[in-house]
């Protein structure tokens, strides 16, 4: 097997703009995740009753089931009920809803390691309940949080790959149609596997470095 | 679902173990005497089966000076705790300014206390915990100056204002634009004091506040708490393991045990001529741990 570089540099460009819609979807895709996320989490532990099952059973669900089924479901069989989303609305929406069900995990973790003290404080302050998680307990909660929650947005960042089974015409999609096209696949997926490299690498040192710092200012 | 009946209300309880209890609704109508600003009637807490607080009964005047003495496990921080809505409690009324805490009147009819009626009440009381409970991602000064703003709704000028006011009497200025995690214990609890007579509660709570600080910071802290106690006319319930200061400081004293007051009386008499057995047998055992009364 042979690397031909002239034609990896040929497809280059392509990729590359492929690879743009992979970003936008994992951004749109974590944007979706950290605010449903911290829904989830906030509904968890609400005094309402029927709030807790609904939103328990629905995070428990989305763990339980692939993403590629979450994927055809919101693309494939919506549709049977008159709900069309465009390709990478229906990817980010999938993406969005299945990493949310983790991250609410993330954020209850986070939430339940602030002392009791601090929301006696609050309370004790007559602090109203949305100012107590807004001013003192998320405040505290989340800086720790962030490691995890970015390796959850890198995850999430390497399963775009999948929305390619939805015609999302993201870096892998587009590798394989120049594949398909073409009849060589090597110089475009390993292309693409290396813009993915390029991107994570960074990202995975950056929250390494984050991740010590949390741990000194919390020692 | 307001819970309306004529015969008996229930008793609330938002969190921890919710047994009802039912009182009369007859009692709950007696008008409370004017001078007394905060009344506990026959109160029981209950921890699932533990019995911490048994028919506690218990009125404060209005400025009275107030302390609570006891072994461990008493129940002397659960009366504090009741007070500030950290706790629910399962029978029995607490009354403030001859209104009760976790119930209000409406249409002639005692309903459960509605969050604008727990707010209200719960502004007249500020409290200050063993552990400090600074917001530690914030500075001395933001700790005073914000909860007088986003609560009282106070505009920042006047807030920051009173928060190096504050801290002046505390003899903190220098430190306010320290965090929590720069201070010593002391300083820490002095802070904390300051953070709560911002609010300018009518009520104080002190719950053992120097008991988790090195011994050669307590003082700073009771200093702190003698400048208050000369200078303003805030009702002040303390519960503390230091007798001479309790003997100093307050105007009558609770001797508690097994979650009932045994004893009270004017310090002098209480710690010199105690006429329980029980508080005899626990004021014998400090002396012999060292402490003078
Ligand atoms: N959250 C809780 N759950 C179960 N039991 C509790 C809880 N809080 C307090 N208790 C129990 O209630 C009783 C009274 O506790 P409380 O803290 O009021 O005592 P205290 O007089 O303040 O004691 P100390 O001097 O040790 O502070 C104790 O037996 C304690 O174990
Ligand atoms: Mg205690």
């Amino acid at each position: 097997m042979t690397f031909d570089f002239d034609f990896a540099l040929q497809v280059l460009p392509d990729l590359v703009r492929g690879f743009a819609i992979t970003i936008q979807a994992t951004v749109g895709g974590s944007v979706l995740a950290l605010a449903l996320g911290l829904a989830f989490a906030l509904a968890n532990r609400s005094e309402n009753r029927l709030l807790r099952v609904c939103s328990g059973s629905a995070s428990e669900f989305l763990r339980r089931t692939p993403l590629l089924v979450q994927l055809f479901f919101i693309f494939y069989v919506l549709p049977d009920v008159g709900i069309v989303i465009p390709p990478i609305w229906a990817g980010i929406l999938a993406l969005g809803l299945h990493s949310s069900a983790y991250m609410s995990e993330v954020y209850r973790a986070g939430i339940e390691a602030v002392p009791k003290g601090q929301w006696e404080a609050a309370l004790a302050l007559n602090y109203h309940p949305v100012q107590t998680w807004r001013r003192v307990i998320l405040p505290q909660a989340i800086p720790p949080m962030v490691p995890a929650l970015g390796n959850y947005v890198v995850l999430m960042f390497k399963e775009t790959a999948l929305l390619a089974v939805i015609t999302v015409p993201e870096a892998m999609n587009t590798a394989r149609d120049i594949g398909n096209s073409t009849y060589q696949y090597t110089e475009p997926v390993t292309v693409v596997g290396i813009l993915y490299l390029l991107i994570s690498i960074p990202v995975v040192l950056a929250l390494r470095f984050i991740e010590r710092r949390v741990h000194q200012e919390a020692a | 679902m307001t819970g309306k009946t004529n015969l008996s209300i229930k008793a609330v309880g938002g969190t921890g173990s919710s047994q009802v209890a039912e009182f009369p609704y007859r009692e709950t109508r007696l008008a409370q005497s004017a001078d007394k600003q905060v009344e506990f009637r026959s109160i029981e807490k209950r921890y699932g089966h533990h019995q911490v607080l048994s028919d506690l009964s218990l009125s404060i005047k209005r400025g009275e000076k107030l302390s609570l003495i006891g072994p461990s496990g008493s129940g002397k921080t659960t009366v504090l705790r009741i007070l500030m809505t950290l706790e629910t409690i399962q029978g029995g009324s607490i009354w403030i300014d001859g209104k009760p805490l976790w119930h209000e009147e409406r249409n002639g009819q005692l309903v459960k206390a509605s969050q604008q009626h727990l707010r209200r009440q719960r502004a007249k009381i500020g409290m200050v915990f063993q552990h400090f409970n600074l917001f530690p991602h914030m500075t001395a000064l933001e700790n005073i100056s914000q909860p007088q703003r986003i609560v009282l709704g106070r505009p920042r000028v006047e807030a920051d204002v009173q928060a190096l006011e504050l801290l002046d009497m505390v003899g903190l200025r220098e430190r306010a634009h320290h965090y929590p995690a720069q201070l010593s214990g002391g300083q820490k609890q002095r802070v904390a004091i300051a953070r709560a007579l911002a609010m300018k509660p009518e009520i104080m709570l002190f719950d053992e506040i120097t008991s988790a600080l090195d011994p050669e910071l307590v003082e700073e802290v009771l200093n702190v708490l003698r400048e208050i106690g000369r200078t303003s006319d805030m009702t002040m319930l303390l519960v503390t393991h230091e007798m001479t200061f309790a003997k100093e400081f307050s105007d009558r004293v609770l001797f508690m045990d097994g979650g009932r007051i045994v004893e009270e009386g004017e310090p002098d008499q209480l710690f010199s001529a105690p006429t329980q057995d029980r508080t005899r047998s626990f004021l014998r055992k400090i002396i012999a741990a060292g402490q003078r009364i």
